[in-house]
């Protein structure tokens, strides 16, 4: 038996839905507003058009690499649009497309991915996390942040990415029961596509679902389709919300697909199967939003191809800023490593500018 | 406004924080046990009590979840000082601590700073079981980015500790847990720099370089080591990252001769740094190759047996007997001569 407390934290036995594939609602649930909608629209197609870009980028030798997020539109997109301004974001490798979507210069976004730098963008300037490969350990940052805006009174609240496969990892743990300890304002996204690389959701978690994990933590929890964007945007808005109300963590599990492989070194087909990959592209979330839009008259074909032409310009300008070559300077190898160079990075900082000069020279 | 007191080294550290909570409200002391039980040494004894528990609490026991939360934190503009309760105990937390406390300035071309301080109470004597008495201190100096300090006296505990808080770089704050209860002088003034090794006590025939646990164990060997004849300078080097070459270097000049002193197990060990620079930079002033005298190549031993594994002052006496003495190839040098690196 089940106490009503008990309750509250599982999550539903199936995954909600607003709207269908069909583009139809679901349920009677109210959807988000019009523009709202519109506004996820936009995003997704911009977002979608930047991912095919990178992806592009990538072939040509721009990019060392690029983890492709096609086909995670709606839970990128539906979650950034949920977040103020105040509100931190903690994505990881793959979010590139929620970035974007948070305002981040998309170039910036791909600095890591360039072999320029580290990272390229100010996490302060959009309130970001930096993206890093180690998996889980955002979770932890996140929850920190949250911790310390409770602790100074703050009303923000920090949302954390993460993928399946991270959720296997301990510092996820971790983070849920500090953030269930705590009643921290954060959000936890489980963006569930099916494979941590190559392995699969059945030889990654044996709970009903990734959802279920919350429960022991003291943390509510929500099963949401992730292709419905409608979806995505509600939940996260609200346990933003009750986050910022004081009401403390949720951890939600969005069901998705990545429809490209792990990154252009993978090899996808080793370990799927056309027939799963045809049945989760008559999910696309981007498509399933535009019959809903077209259907209520609010998209025609005007402002779709207004979109489009948006959409065009964002790549063409990643394009052309991304097809030139990148030449960090050597000098800063030295200048972050401590608020102030030591006396022996001072010194190989010499050694390097010499080197330099002598092979110039 | 110092006032000489004498304490322990714990009553230091516990003046430090107190002090450092004192004089800046974005410090925040958390960590298991650290609240109402004071840590299992006291060192944070009577910290919750006084500043309450918005600024010093306990936590899940977790350490990765300690150190990662205290990475959010010091991102939202806070200066947590965390626990890790023993040296081993702090491995769960080594992927935070190496790969984002430590590189998170580097990743963001310094625009995320992390003023996070680490006190990981470290090494043996005490008579602790297993994973209690660990010297992890190279897993630390070997990564860019922290800077790693062990205080060798109940006043460099409260100055070093006040100077790490202070830093705007991370900090891995090595407390000599044997130590704790030895009394000393202490004027309550934070270091002016983290970067300095110290000539604890001046000697001229041979340079005994240590920190943290064995600063005292050289001062003890120095002494006895006058009835042998020799006149022994002792280096703490207070700093294991970054390191003084330049306090460091110059003893050895002056005396030509030098063992390295730790701990924690030799082969790969910090000594072979510090010899290795000591080499290179001194190698014309040299009488005799460097010595390292160091803990055994064995995982850390049953507290029935640590006393044959952790270095004491006869070990060390034979190693300076080792340096020989009778060499008459490199030429006496005019006395007083002092070089800088």
């Amino acid at each position: 038996m089940t106490t009503a407390r008990q309750r509250s934290l599982l999550p539903s036995d199936t995954p909600l839905t607003l709207l269908g594939t069909d583009g139809e609602p679901t349920t009677a649930e109210e959807l988000p507003a019009d523009e709202v909608l519109l506004e996820l629209h936009r995003r997704m197609v911009v977002g979608r058009r930047f991912d095919t870009q990178a992806t592009a980028l990538t072939k040509q030798g721009r990019l060392a690499v690029y983890p492709s997020s096609r086909g995670q539109e709606a839970c990128q997109v539906g979650a950034v649009l949920a977040l103020e301004e105040q509100d931190w974001l903690f994505p990881t490798y793959r979010d590139s497309v929620a970035l974007v979507s948070r305002g981040v210069d998309p170039v910036e976004t791909l600095t890591l991915l360039q072999g320029g730098w580290h990272l390229g963008y100010d996490p302060y300037e959009h309130r970001v996390g930096p993206q890093c490969t180690p998996l889980a350990t955002n979770t932890l940052h996140a929850v920190g942040m949250a911790r310390a805006a409770q602790l100074k009174g703050e009303d923000s609240v920090a949302l954390v990415l993460l993928g399946d496969g991270a959720t296997s990892e301990g510092d996820t743990h971790e983070a849920l029961n500090f953030a269930g300890v705590w009643q921290a304002p954060v959000v936890f996204l489980v963006q569930n596509n099916g494979y941590a690389i190559s392995v699969p959701m059945s030889k990654q978690n044996a709970a009903p679902s990734l959802a279920h994990k919350g429960i022991g933590y003291g943390v509510a929890s929500e099963l949401i389709d992730g292709n419905d964007p409608a979806a995505v945007h509600t939940t996260v808005r609200e346990a933003v919300a009750a986050a910022r109300a004081g009401a403390g963590p949720t951890l939600i599990e969005a069901l998705t697909y990545r429809v490209e492989a792990h990154t252009n070194a993978d090899d996808a087909n080793r370990y799927r199967d056309a027939d799963e990959v045809a049945a989760w592209l008559g999910k696309d979330p981007v498509d399933r939003l535009e019959r809903h839009l077209t259907s209520r008259g609010l998209l025609d074909d005007a402002r779709r191809a207004a979109v489009a032409e948006e959409a065009e310009a964002f790549a063409a300008s990643v394009r052309n800023r991304v097809n030139v070559d990148v030449e960090p300077d050597p000098a800063e190898l030295f200048t972050h490593v401590y608020a102030e160079p030591t006396a022996a990075l001072r010194e190989q900082a010499g050694l390097l500018a010499e080197e330099i000069a002598g092979a110039k020279s | 406004m110092t006032t000489d007191e004498r304490m322990s080294m714990a009553a230091a550290l516990n003046r430090a924080l107190a002090d450092a909570l004192e004089a800046d409200d974005r410090v925040l002391v958390f960590g298991e046990d650290v609240g109402p039980l004071g840590g299992v040494f006291r060192v944070t004894d009577g910290l919750a009590a006084r500043f309450g528990e918005r600024r010093v609490f306990d936590t899940p026991l977790a350490e990765s979840g300690i150190v990662g939360t205290a990475i959010g934190m010091a991102m939202n503009g806070l200066r947590p000082v965390v626990e890790m309760q023993f040296d081993a105990f702090a491995y769960p937390a080594f992927e935070q601590i190496t790969s984002h406390l430590a590189k998170l300035r580097n990743r963001t071309r310094g625009r995320v700073e992390l003023p996070v301080v680490i006190r990981i109470p470290y090494g043996g004597g005490i008579g602790g079981v297993e994973h209690h008495c660990d010297s992890s201190e190279v897993y630390y100096t070997h990564t860019p980015g922290l800077r790693v300090v062990s205080p060798g006296t109940p006043e460099d505990a409260y100055g070093l500790l006040r100077a790490a808080i202070d830093s705007p770089d991370p900090v891995v704050f090595l407390e000599p847990k044997r130590r704790y209860w030895a009394k000393d002088a202490v004027s309550l003034a934070p270091a002016d720099s983290l970067d300095r090794a110290v000539i604890r006590r001046p000697g001229r025939d041979v340079t005994l370089i240590a920190y943290g646990p064995m600063v005292a164990t050289a001062l003890e060997t120095a002494e006895a080591a006058t009835d042998e004849g020799w006149d022994v300078e002792v280096v703490d080097l207070r700093s294991l990252s970054p390191f003084d070459d330049a306090t460091v270097a110059g003893s050895v000049r002056r005396t030509g001769r030098a063992v390295v002193v730790h701990e924690a197990s030799g082969f790969c060990g910090y000594g072979a740094e510090v010899a290795a620079r000591i080499t290179e930079r001194c190698f014309h002033h040299l009488h005799a190759p460097v010595l390292r005298v160091t803990g055994f190549d064995i995982p850390y031993p049953p507290p029935k047996l640590e006393e044959h594994h952790l270095p004491g002052v006869d070990r060390i006496l034979d190693a300076i007997a080792r340096l020989q003495w009778d060499d008459e190839v490199v030429p006496a040098r005019p006395a007083g001569e002092v070089q800088h690196a």
